[in-house]
């Protein structure tokens, strides 16, 4: 293959348009072949896992027997958003969308409705189905509130074609920057637009692309940070998942912009669907010289290499992760110097995180302004959400910054299962902290979560309800960042398990009084003194829920007692003697032979009831679990 | 079972012709690289040793080669790539995902990542490890599972979720571990 030119390129998104138009608006345009219907199943890491791919395997079987491979393509995509219903399937032109899809499905659904012309309602998500027929998706709960920017591509385009990418205007931005665009432009443009970093501290994205464009080196580089460290977030995977050619873009007009001609994505090995389709992208990108010397025939010259992390948090961390690029063990080093000053192999860098890089090329193409003009005062355009933990509508949202999390956790995440009551949101994993509902009206922006003392962090949203002991979800994440500690400083190292021991002592009923307000100072100290961003921000979720819900503290150190039900040290098994019947079901599955019979009849009843002996039982739950009676209950 | 936990001893090696000495931890599962292995490991290096900051590329490739990262396979790395063997232990043991010791023929990987852990994976975690008889990090006597804990698989619509070598699992309650595991026995 030669470098296409930009005729060439026009041609291919001239041609491609019509089939992406196809599964989202009215067409516009005629399309080049008889594919009469595009059938959309969801190849992200979530359907993936609940058999997405075998449907793929059936569908091609179905289609096959019915005559049908000419008429119907399908498009394997990225993340639709709402993994909870997964596996994922929507037909276009109808846009009908099929949840939590079987194999046993597909041949009705081939027959029904690629052949017959009529959607299998049974199958359908069950909101988009009225009784005056059926909705388009994007009019239900979930998806009316949100504005994909980022995700734009994701569930649109197949990853792994970089024609479709070209289609939805794709490479134009970098078109646009080469051609009619002088680094300063571009600089400005993003200054304008108000774009804050998505990994977490929320820089301004232009500010720091405008450090890095005044140090004067024939070497830079361009780091894109895809280690998306917050456990139980995914919103970064699923961009490179669904749409890896827009990093690929961006980091490009970024090399253009500082004046770099190399480019690292550096990536969680953990992510393998992720790294495969970004390697496809980068090659694809070879091939039409998108990517090398001479792109687009302007004489810009941009490659990018991939790096795979190796499983440490701290690695995402802007510092240590240049360390590890350059092959060692990813410590964080002391800033400054900035890396816009020196940062990869001692040159000026800049890093963004994946999510930043995937708004840039809209923001070049529909401009500052666009961007701007979405979001609150201080914090533009949107965000995305991994929603997860107990809310009926686990799944990947992007919604406008400013959107309050009594939308986020009621309307679109569909509210919290079973009937139970809300407790905390958790955002900023490890670093951040928990919101509770007094705060449920606050809009969701950088500085107002800093404010409430959580912060927004890379995406993370995990609800929690009355079953999850605050106490133990505050020892959770310091296990986390005490494993995670690189040990290169001593508040950090030392500091961190301190306070482990601490929450674990609260946690065993051993805890005092004056251990909380130990604990909240030790908290500060660590703040205060942490070479990096791991250390200094370890102590939020034990500060926030110190903040929020002092009483479930209060009830381990002095009732000692366990409000939820979570510490173990703390639970005991109690036996209502009045509701027992005495069936013995209980004694015969204790494990630990704790539960004996006890010479009390209750009123009503035929054979004495059971008592548990605290001293033997393991608290293991089963005899609980078992009892059809709900005569044992925890306390 | 505990000659498979690691013991800490004192490695030789040799750089620059001088003998250097290192403490370390190895484990006393006997190392049985075979002649091909070694041959791939070194096209491997020859491969990417010019590469700036060639020795992590090198070190994930060298643990596809082998399945686990011994103090062997190390030496030859230092050795061909002329680093000290200090160097290379020292980012082996940094990062999670490079192993010391071998891992299981089913390797048993349960998520605990926030969204999983507030729904409940420690429980399912602390079954299979008490099922097992097997802790974070170890392997079963007969070498058939091996036990880790992991953070997030980005399947947090599915939580808990856990993953037998690249079998998922979600929706976990621990009472549905024995039959799982049968599977593989
Ligand atoms: C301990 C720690 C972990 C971090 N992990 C990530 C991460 O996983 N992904 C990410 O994009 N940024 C992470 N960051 C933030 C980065 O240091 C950096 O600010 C960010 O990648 C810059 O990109 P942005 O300006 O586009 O947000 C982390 C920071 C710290 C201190
Ligand atoms: S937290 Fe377990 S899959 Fe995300």
């Amino acid at each position: 293959m030669h470098n296409i030119s930009i005729q060439e390129l026009e041609a291919i998104r001239d041609k491609m348009a019509p089939h992406i138009n196809f599964r989202h608006e009215e067409m516009i345009g005629k399309m080049d072949d008889n594919y009469r219907i595009h059938v959309c199943v969801c190849g992200g890491t979530g359907c993936t896992s609940s058999g997405s791919e075998t449907l793929i395997k059936v569908l091609n079987e179905e289609l096959e027997k019915n005559g049908l491979t000419d008429q119907v393509q399908i498009v394997k995509t990225g993340c639709f958003g709402l993994c909870a219903l997964g596996p994922i399937m929507i037909v276009h032109p109808e846009g009908s969308f099929y949840s939590r899809v079987t194999p046993e499905m597909i041949p009705e659904i081939v027959k029904e409705h690629l052949v017959g012309g009529k959607p299998v309602t049974k199958y359908l998500y069950k909101e988009t189905v009225t009784e005056n027929g059926t909705i388009g998706y994007d009019q239900t709960h979930f998806y009316a509130k949100q504005n994909r920017v980022a995700l734009r591509n994701c569930g649109r385009i197949s990853p792994e074609k970089i024609d479709e990418y070209i289609g939805t205007n794709g490479y134009f931005a970098l078109k646009k920057v080469l051609t009619e665009m002088k680094p300063e432009d571009v600089i400005q443009v993003l200054l304008d637009s108000g774009l804050r970093g998505r990994g977490g501290a929320g820089f301004p994205t232009g500010l720091k692309w405008k450090f890095a464009r005044a140090y004067d080196n024939d070497q830079k580089y361009v780091c894109c940070n895809a280690d998306e460290g917050d456990p139980g977030a995914f919103m970064d995977r699923s961009v490179l998942e669904g749409d890896p050619h827009v990093v690929l873009e961006a980091m490009t007009i970024a090399g253009y912009t500082i004046g770099a001609s190399q480019g690292y994505i550096y990536v969680r090995a953990e992510y393998p669907i992720a790294v495969k389709r970004l390697q496809i992208a980068i090659e694809q990108a070879h091939e039409y010289g998108l990517l090398g010397d001479n792109i687009l025939g302007t004489g810009f010259k941009f490659d990018i290499g991939l790096r795979l992390g190796a499983g440490a948090f701290v690695c995402g961390e802007e510092t240590a992760l240049m360390t590890s690029i350059e092959g060692n063990r990813g410590e964080p080093r002391p800033r400054p110097p900035f890396p816009a000053e020196k940062g990869l192999f001692q040159k000026p860098s800049i890093l963004n995180n994946v999510e930043t890089w995937a708004n840039i090329p809209q923001i070049i193409l529909k401009g500052a302004a666009w961007f701007a003009s979405m979001g609150t005062e201080k914090s533009k355009g949107t965000k995305v959400f991994a929603l997860g933990g107990k809310i009926n509508n686990t799944g990947l949202v992007e919604i406008p910054m400013g959107t309050t999390l009594r939308e986020v956790i009621e309307e679109i995440g569909g509210g919290i299962p079973n009937g139970k009551k809300f407790k905390a949101a958790q955002t900023g994993g490890p670093s951040g902290g928990c919101i509770p509902a007094e705060h449920f009206d606050v809009p969701i922006d950088y500085d107002n979560l800093i404010a409430i003392g959580s912060m927004m962090g890379s995406g993370g949203l995990i609800v929690m309800d009355e079953d999850n002991c605050m106490v133990d979800i505050a020892k959770f994440f310091l296990q986390f960042t005490v494993d995670e500690s690189c040990g290169k400083c001593t508040p950090c190292r030392i500091g961190t398990k301190r306070l482990l021991e601490m929450l674990e002592r609260i946690t065993k009923g051993q805890g005092k009084l004056e251990d909380l307000d130990k604990m909240e100072e030790l908290c500060y100290y660590i703040k205060a003194n942490a070479l990096c961003g791991l250390g200094q921000t370890a102590p939020n979720p034990v500060l926030s829920t110190l903040r929020y819900f002092r009483d479930e503290y209060i009830a381990h150190v002095v009732d000692k007692r366990c409000p939820a039900g979570v510490c173990k040290d703390l639970l005991k098994f109690v036996v209502d003697k009045e509701k027992c019947v005495g069936c013995g079901l209980c004694m015969r599955n204790c494990p630990a032979g704790a539960i004996t019979r006890t010479e009390y009849v209750a009123p009503g009843h035929k054979l004495a009831s059971v008592e548990i002996d605290p001293d033997k039982c393991v608290k293991c739950g089963v005899c609980m679990g078992n009892c059809k009676f709900k005569a044992i209950s925890k306390q | 079972m505990d000659e498979l936990r690691p013991v800490t001893t004192i490695c030789y090696y040799d750089l620059g012709g001088k003998l250097h000495q290192m403490a370390c931890k190895v484990t006393t599962v006997p190392f049985r690289g075979t002649k091909e292995q070694e041959e791939k490991l070194l096209a491997v290096i020859a491969e990417l040793r010019d590469t700036p900051g060639a020795l992590m590329p090198i070190m994930q490739r060298a643990q596809d080669i082998y399945g686990y990262l011994p103090i062997e396979v190390q030496t030859i790395i230092a050795d061909q790539m002329n680093v000290p063997l200090e160097k290379i232990y020292g980012i082996a043991t940094f990062y999670a995902q490079f192993a010391l010791a071998p891992k299981g023929e089913y390797r048993i990987s349960v998520c605990l990542g926030t969204a999983c852990y507030v729904k409940g994976s420690q429980p399912v975690y602390d079954k299979i490890s008490e099922l097992l008889g097997i802790k974070e990090g170890e392997c079963t006597p007969d070498g058939k599972f091996s036990l880790e804990s992991c953070r997030c698989v980005g399947a947090c619509g599915l939580a808990p979720v856990m993953m037998i070598n690249d079998d998922v699992y979600g929706r976990l309650v621990p009472d549905m571990i024995p039959d799982i595991l049968k599977k593989y026995e």
